[in-house]
């Protein structure tokens, strides 16, 4: 049985908020971290509670930690220690192991959030802008009665239009294939394959293997707990527009090409059930749009190439083991749109974005570094993931195509990352307990 | 490109330092072994426990019995060769599991481990000193009595460097429908 009034929100449940902000922040002192936690913790919405009152709320709370940030608490060192390698050394530390090199490397990323004194964040997301306006306040009030509480930097999200489904900037429709948690009263749509134990995202609860693992000491802080990693990408648009223009004549033939990189249209029908005509209402229908799989349906990459987004990271049948690589993905969108016609206006826009998982370094790395960023994943040879991969303008994307392949040499970034970190997301046992760490 | 111009035309050897890499590049559980003339690969050797020898042997069987069954079983590994050698030079009886393959055995520890724990394979290493008892439960500590027993070489050689099986299979793939073409023209 999952404990829903313990855990918090994010992990189950999708908000209809409209905008939000990240705040980053950063503890002085225990006591002064604890004074601000002690005022939040009853406003950190559990699952149980986010259900009962989805219509009436505006706003929507989730509270994480770095190790940092439980240290900067004051919780003990030999609770500390409890915690996976991974965790402890941060996502800066990992960055070589990530892939998070060049432009990439934590050295050029914003917002502080390299610094060691990152120590947490608060996700507080609003249905409407005037609750947004309002809870930011709120928020400010309390840094300021919680002196040595810093705001390392804010992050600001708001949806892009159009407003009737979710997308990024590119204008891929987003939250298409999410893994359904056991217990958790939710049903997979057609071809997401069946819930997955809980244990695979929630510390504290048998996984896929059958056993609790990696539950860090004390139980308290940590059931009903999870990992996040925060990834905030940076969206060249104007660059993945012109690209698409330079490569293929038609605007037809863009939106094919900008399918081929991604492995569904942009409306998020996929390339498999819809391989040369996009096809909307197949896209917006989750009875439909997740109901294929490659091994049989597409071997040889002629619907969607071997290298492509979707491709690498859900394989579906063409891995092994997938049952112990799933992620819930969170997040929003931030910056303005850039009109469709309009020059590039060197505008910061993007994904804001947390993989959540209950261990970093079997499903978040796994992916990142094996997935996204292996040169050789199906014997591609030179190739990253095309739109979150570490490009560096040397490595190419093949098209499967008969009679003769389509390859596109020398593949600009169209995405660069500008932030990230590791972060403990607790249940509210578990924020209750760092409330009250002596 | 001329047929001498190819990487795998021209045979090619690597000295490799005794740490097991040239350059250190990090994987998620420790330092990545490098792609070598004769591919990826490992050669773990660890002592056999005392009167176990013919337990051991008898996983031959085992796994012949296994891939007979499925001849695709192992195929996650990416493996051109396995070799399971038990020797004693005189310290006891040890095994070597001698493996090469064509990815980065770090990449995909975790779908090894499930994959030898699937295949029986892992049950054989319970006849070996210092394997965890708890390795059911506990994939960290076989990925570190897998590390801590790998013996990198210091030397590799590929007489058709850096070819990968799937690359072996698909030119004899190639081989055979053109000789069935050929066979068609008559």
């Amino acid at each position: 049985m999952l404990d829903l009034d313990n855990i918090q929100h994010i992990l189950l449940t999708r908000t209809p908020a409209m905008t939000g902000r990240y705040e980053f922040l950063s503890f002085d002192n225990p006591s002064a971290g604890r004074a601000w936690l002690s005022e939040l913790v009853d406003k950190a919405q559990s699952a149980a509670d986010v259900r009962r009152t989805m219509d009436s709320s505006d706003r929507w709370v989730t509270l994480a930690f770095t190790w940092n940030g439980l240290r900067a608490l004051g919780v003990p060192d030999d609770s500390l220690a409890t915690f996976p390698d991974e965790f402890r050394e941060g996502m800066v530390a990992r960055a070589d192991i990530l892939g998070d090199t060049g432009s990439n490397h934590p050295d050029n990323w914003v917002g502080g959030l390299a610094d060691d004194d990152l120590h947490a964040i608060a996700i507080l997301f609003a249905r409407d802008d005037a609750e947004h306006r309002r809870c930011t306040a709120v928020h400010a009030d309390l840094i300021a009665r919680c002196p040595g509480v810093r705001t390392l930097s804010y992050l600001d999200l708001n949806a892009t239009p159009p407003f009737n489904y979710a997308h990024d900037h590119f204008g891929f429709r987003d939250r298409l294939s999410q893994p359904v948690i056991e217990g958790s009263g939710e049903d997979p749509t057609p071809g997401s394959g069946g819930p997955l134990k809980a244990g695979e995202f929630i510390l504290g609860y048998p996984d896929e293997e059958g056993s609790i693992a990696n539950l860090p000491q004390p139980e308290e802080l940590s059931r009903n707990g999870s990992y996040m990693a925060y990834r905030r990408l940076q969206e060249h648009v104007g660059l993945f527009r012109s690209y698409l223009a330079e490569h293929a004549d038609t605007p037809e033939a863009q939106e094919l090409l900008a399918a081929k990189f991604m492995g569904r249209w942009r409306s998020g029908a996929p390339l498999v059930l819809a391989p040369e005509h996009d096809d909307p209402e197949l896209g917006a229908d989750p009875m439909r749009n997740n109901d294929f799989n490659y091994k049989e349906m597409d071997p040889f990459g002629y619907a969607v190439p071997l290298g492509s987004h979707a491709r690498r990271l859900n394989p579906r049948d063409t891995a092994v083991n997938m049952n112990r690589r799933r992620m819930i993905r969170r997040g929003a969108t931030y910056g303005e749109a850039l009109p469709e016609g309009a020059d590039d206006d060197g505008v910061d826009r993007g994904i804001a974005a947390f993989i959540i998982c209950a261990s970093l370094v079997r499903q978040f790395e796994f992916a990142q570094n094996v997935w996204i960023n292996d040169r050789n994943f199906h014997e591609l040879g030179n190739e990253r993931d095309p739109i979150c991969g570490t490009q560096d303008g040397t490595l190419e994307y093949k098209i499967p195509k008969r009679p003769i392949r389509k390859v596109l040499k020398g593949l600009p970034a169209f995405t660069t990352l500008t932030g990230g970190a590791y972060f403990f997301l607790p249940g509210l046992n578990g924020l209750r307990y760092l409330a009250r760490t002596p | 490109m001329s047929v001498s111009e190819y990487q795998w035309s021209k045979p090619a050897a690597m000295a490799i330092p005794a740490e097991g890499y040239i350059e250190l590049q990090r994987g998620r559980y420790g330092p990545v072994f490098p792609r070598t003339p004769a591919c990826y690969g490992f050669s773990i050797i660890a002592k056999v426990k005392p009167g176990r020898e013919a337990a051991i042997r008898e996983y031959g069987k085992v796994i012949e019995g296994a891939i007979a069954a499925t001849p695709d079983l192992l195929a996650p590994l990416r493996l051109h060769y396995l070799r399971w050698v038990l020797f004693d030079v005189g310290g006891g009886l040890h095994f070597q599991y001698q493996g090469i393959f064509d990815t980065d055995f770090d990449k995909y520890t975790e779908d090894a481990i499930k994959l030898f724990t699937q295949s029986g394979v892992t049950t054989v290493f319970t006849n070996l000193e210092g394997f965890p008892e708890d390795w059911q439960t506990n994939p960290d500590a076989f990925i570190k009595f897998v590390r801590e027993h790998q013996c990198p070489s210091f030397l590799e050689y590929g007489e058709y460097p850096y070819v990968t099986a799937d690359e072996i299979k698909k030119a004899l793939r190639l081989k055979a429908a053109f000789s069935d073409m050929l066979d068609q023209m008559q």
